[in-house]
This record gives C-alpha cells, structure tokens and sequence, in this order.
C-alpha cells in the first residue's frame, strides 16, 4: 500500500504504518492523521512528541500502560489518563498515535 | 596453523576449555556471538594456562552489541567482519567450538 | 477478581546469541500489560544482559538495553540478580547499567518460594 503526501509515494503496510520509519515527516503525520479521519491539534502534537521520544529511548513503541505513563510524567497527571489519551486518539490511543507518529505497530499491546 | 572460532557464553566453560586445550602452536582464537564474554578479564586465568603461542581475536560487532568494548581484556585484537575472512583465509583450516 | 499471581521469571542466558532473553523480555512486558506483579532474577550468563551501551545494529538485532530501561514504564520494578554470578563473571554491580537488588543464595531460594510462577529462560 502507498500513502501519497505531497506528489510524493509513501509505502505502508496493510495496516497503515510506515514501512520506512525514516519516511515520517510532520507532513506525512497530518496525512496519516487525515486517513483516520483525525485533525491534529497542539494537543495531539504534544502527545506525538511523547510517543517519539518514548521509541528513541527505549527502542519499541509503547503499549498502553506505559503509553499513559510517560504522557504523564511529560505533560503532567491531568493528561496521563487512558480517557483523556481516547478523546485524542480514538479506539486504540497507543495503536493509532504509534501509527501518526511514524513507529512500528507497538506490540504486547491489546 | 588452525582458526578457531567459538560462539559459547562463559556459562558454558566446559567449550572453553575443551577449545584452549586444543590449540597448537601458531593458531588463532576468534571469540564470536556470546563468545565474546569471555574476553571478559574474568576469563584471564584460562589464557594465562595457553602453554603455546597463539593469537586472540574477538568480533567487533559482537563486543559493539553486549557493551564490551570498554570491558574485555586488551589481549583480544579486535576483528570486523572483513577480518574475519582474513583470518579465516590464513589459516589452513577452521575449527568451530560451539 | 481472584488475587493475580505472582510470576518470577529466571534469565539464564547471555543476551543475543539465543533468542531467551528477548523472549523472556516479551514475556515480561505481556504481564506488565496484565497488571500482574513481576518479579526478574538475572543470573548464571544472565547478568550480562544489565551490562549496558548495547549497540546491537550491526548484528541485526534489537538493543535489549533499551528495551530492559522500559520496565519501570511497565511498573516492573522488581528486579534482583545473582551476587555469586556477578563475582564469577568479574562484574561489579557499579558496572551494570541496570540496577537490580543483589541476592545470595538463601535469597534466591526464599525469592522462590515466594511466588506462585516461575518462568525460566
């Protein structure tokens, strides 16, 4: 499967994530976002920040647990909530912000 | 003159040895995968013991990957990929402990 | 709910040349999804899995450092290793990246007993 961004060809998988992680781009984010139907505000940004800064350090995407811990310790405990991550990232936060995000599907996660 | 390679972790020393005692005069030694371990200077003793003259090597991105390379004992040289086709080409046969 | 078990798993094996560890890490991270309280012994070629700086690329391979570095996301925190295998293999416990309680071997049998599962890889 291709994403196209900007005239230009993205390969992901069956799923929607990029095959190539170094494709990602803030672009390539809005684009991922737009073909789940999501708008990304500051908000979600804030949270993409997290999530990528959880894959550098710890080399895997998060599974949900972990996800809302490290939104916690970052932007605070009024935003480490699985409900307040659902209104974000609807359905699977942790899956869907992964995906946005340009990671791997995370796995251990349900 | 032989190359011998071993890819056994120091929990199985029982390789080791059985490897160091059948080293001749003149071979070679290439510590590879989690063989790497024992050029940790834990393992002194059991080259300490090498009545012949050998040469020891072990397996750059083997030592990269465990966080080695700061840790093993300066006898080892270390050896790329690259080197290890060299070594292997020298020497006239070799010899997998694993 | 019935009270969750408590699972301890055993690490045995150096990291890398055989797939345990990283199995045993999966492991790991699925009970922490689970809530389920974990405890990790490291011992016997095991305890070279805390040393740290992995730079696994070259061989293809995932840094199981970074990954172990994530447990305390996960609330695994219960980690211990083995005094006597650390002195065999010549490592001091400042030299471990990850830090874990140090047992002898009373300890590790009464760590044992403690638990309902135990895991070895």
């Amino acid at each position: 499967m291709t994403l196209v961004v900007e005239g230009t060809s993205i390969e992901v998988d069956d799923e929607g994530y990029l095959v190539s992680l170094s494709d990602w781009s803030e672009t390539v984010a809005e684009a991922i976002a737009h073909s789940e139907q999501l708008e990304l505000t500051p908000e979600h940004w804030a949270v993409l920040n997290v999530i990528r800064d959880f894959y550098q350090t710890f080399e895997h995407a998060p599974a949900m647990r972990p996800f809302v811990k490290a939104v916690g310790q970052a932007l605070g405990a009024d935003k480490g909530k699985s409900i307040y991550l659902m209104t974000l990232f609807p359905g699977s936060p942790a899956k869907l912000a992964a995906k946005i995000a340009g990671l791997p599907k995370p796995t251990n996660c349900l | 003159m032989a190359l011998h390679t071993l890819n056994q972790p120091p929990g199985n020393i029982e390789c080791l040895k059985r490897c160091l005692s059948a080293l001749s005069e003149g071979d070679a030694l290439l510590l590879i995968e989690d063989g790497v371990l024992a050029s940790l200077p834990a393992y002194a003793a059991h080259y300490d013991q090498i009545k012949v003259n050998i040469s020891l090597y072990a397996l750059q991105a083997d030592l990269a990957a465990r966080g080695l390379n700061d840790l093993k004992d300066n006898r080892f040289i270390v050896v790329d990929d690259g080197g290890f086709v060299d070594l292997a080409c020298e020497h006239d046969k070799v010899v997998s402990w694993y | 709910m019935p009270d969750k078990k408590k699972v301890l798993i055993i690490n045995r094996r150096a990291p890398y040349g055989r797939s345990n560890a990283r199995d045993s890490l999966d492991v790991a991270l699925t009970c922490g999804v689970f809530e389920m309280p974990i405890s990790i012994l490291f011992a016997d070629d095991g305890v070279f899995q805390l040393i740290g700086n992995h730079q696994a690329g070259d061989i293809g391979q995932k840094n199981l450092s970074a990954n172990l570095a994530a447990l305390p996301m996960y609330d695994i925190d219960q980690l211990f290793v083995c005094t006597e295998s650390l002195n065999t293999h010549g490592l001091t416990f400042d030299s471990l990246e990850h830090s874990a309680t140090q047992l002898d071997q009373t300890a590790i049998q009464q760590l044992i007993q403690d638990h309902d599962v135990v895991l070895t890889f």
